[in-house]
């Protein structure tokens, strides 16, 4: 049971997102799963598929030199929504990788809220999205700098590539900083196939459908370069390019 | 194998062709010369099916078929290979998988069986030995990073791994330095010029030409052959000049 009251397009981290399908599942809807990465460890979390409700939400407590891997990809929903919480202990590593693949009127979203509470803390978010139709891909970044986090490293690459005029991308970093000895570098970019290399690439005897299959499957795999297991970064690259080859 | 009449081609309301006709057979070598500006390019890019660049009247055939009427992906299928003047960076994507699923496209396309991955391979080492190009570079994203002259060595790889029939060539010689300039001609001569494929160079200079000798040389300006000779016509432009070739025609 959510005792929260439902969301509004007020509420920041909700601006973009189909509220009512937020409405529907909401009163059954799972709470936050609450993980702890103990100092010195090094934990990983792979969601390659959203639950019905198309809502998952983390709330992540990383230890002094820890390290919290999250790689997401989103699909295969109207609605769907990952969010998490991360809190960053000293010299704590928060990375994140995110793909959403969108096609009729889907609405899929990343929320992400990054505190950096002690210092020396450092994190990197990779986010690529490709949206068809009519679909809606979102990332809200909310990066938080502690008065005593000094020395954090952050960084956020936000990166959509639109396959038709009627999808929508939203990009919104938000940067919170109370500390002066700070890093935090954002990169935001909304994009189309380039018509040069599809071009290129059929002078060499690639289809369309081909040409347009290895650029995207290249622009997504960025979300996944950091998966320090092959099987598990083939896997979920494998899970992409068969939805990417449905959204034309 | 190439046959051109009267070819007229627009960029949007601007026409640069303008009743442009050659005849290129099989073994030959042809070069087009001419100034900035005369359609050089364009030609290259309308016979390739770039988008945007249309044919308006007059004709191409290729091997019989009406290349005007086909896709890009068909035109390379059918033998057509189009040598970029600026060759475009694909990020993300090796070369050596790019090129595999462009070879392997092709040979489905004309109903040949397609290369496994050694295949593919041993063929990639022995063309990028030929062009001299270090087959690190073969596993990097296509042309991303690369100088203009390790570009230009890409696309002749491509070339020779490809194999087409007929390759039109847009300044490829451009961007090379002396030694480059070398191991691409050389590199043209053994991959081409052989009795049932023919090359057009698009160039601006003598230099490339000095190394694969055309047997034809054409003078575009203004979107017309303006003068047709043999490889002495090149040395003839070298020294007097475009402007004054284009006004004797």
């Amino acid at each position: 049971m959510n005792a929260l009251t439902l969301p509004t397009r007020r509420d920041e981290s909700w601006r973009y997102s189909d509220l009512q399908s937020v409405e529907r599942v909401w009163a059954d809807l799972d709470p936050a799963q609450t993980l702890h990465v103990p100092a010195n460890s090094h934990e990983r979390l792979r969601v390659d598929a959203l639950p019905e409700s198309g809502i998952l939400r983390y709330d992540v407590t990383v230890e002094a030199n820890a390290r919290f891997d999250l790689h997401c990809l989103l699909m295969d929903r109207d609605y769907g929504r990952v969010e998490i919480a991360v809190k960053l202990g000293d010299g704590a590593h928060f990375e994140l990788g995110g793909a959403i693949l969108a096609k009729g009127s889907q609405v899929l979203e990343i929320v992400t809220d990054v505190e950096h509470v002690e210092p020396n803390g450092t994190s990197n978010q990779t986010v690529r999205s490709v949206l068809a139709d009519k679909s809606t891909g979102s990332f809200l970044g909310k990066i938080g700098v502690a008065r005593d986090a000094q020395r954090t490293d952050a960084a956020q690459s936000v990166k959509s590539m639109l396959l038709d005029r009627g999808a929508t991308a939203n990009a919104v970093p938000q940067l919170e900083i109370f500390a002066d000895d700070v890093k935090c570098a954002h990169g935001a970019t909304v994009g189309e196939l380039d018509r040069q290399a599809l071009f290129y690439m059929a002078t060499r005897g690639l289809p369309p459908e081909v040409a347009r299959g290895l650029m995207l499957q290249a622009f997504i795999a960025d979300a996944f370069i950091g998966i320090d297991d092959d099987a598990a970064r083939e896997a979920l690259e494998g899970k992409a390019r068969d939805v990417l080859e449905n959204l034309r | 194998m190439l046959n051109i009449e009267n070819l007229h081609a627009s960029i949007g309301d601007t026409e640069i062709l303008k009743g442009l006709s050659l005849q290129i057979n099989a073994g030959e070598i042809h070069a087009i010369m001419g100034p900035n500006g005369a359609g050089k390019s364009t030609l290259g890019y309308v016979l390739g099916g770039r988008p945007g660049y249309e044919a308006t009247e007059g004709s191409a055939t290729f091997d019989g078929q009406d290349l005007l009427d086909m896709d890009p992906h068909e035109r390379a299928a059918a033998g057509l290979f189009l040598g970029f003047q600026y060759p475009v960076e694909i990020p993300g994507v090796s070369n050596v998988q790019f090129l595999r699923e462009a070879v392997n496209a092709q040979r489905t396309a004309r109903g040949e069986a397609t290369l496994s991955g050694g295949e593919f391979l041993k063929a990639a080492r022995e063309k990028a030995a030929l062009l001299k190009m270090d087959m690190d570079m073969m596993k990097r994203a296509v042309n991303v990073g690369f100088s203009g002259g390790e570009k230009k060595r890409n696309e002749m790889v491509q070339m020779g791994l490809i194999d087409p029939k007929l390759a039109i060539l847009d300044e490829t010689d451009s961007g090379l330095d002396i030694d480059a300039l070398r191991t691409v001609g050389a590199g043209i001569n053994t991959i081409m010029r052989k009795p049932d494929k023919a090359v057009l160079l698009i160039t601006h200079y003598q230099r490339l030409l000095e190394l694969v000798e055309p047997d034809f040389v054409h003078v575009l300006a203004n979107g017309r052959i303006v003068k047709t000779g043999g490889p002495e016509l090149a040395l003839q432009l070298e020294n007097e000049g475009y402007e004054a070739i284009a006004e004797v025609a």
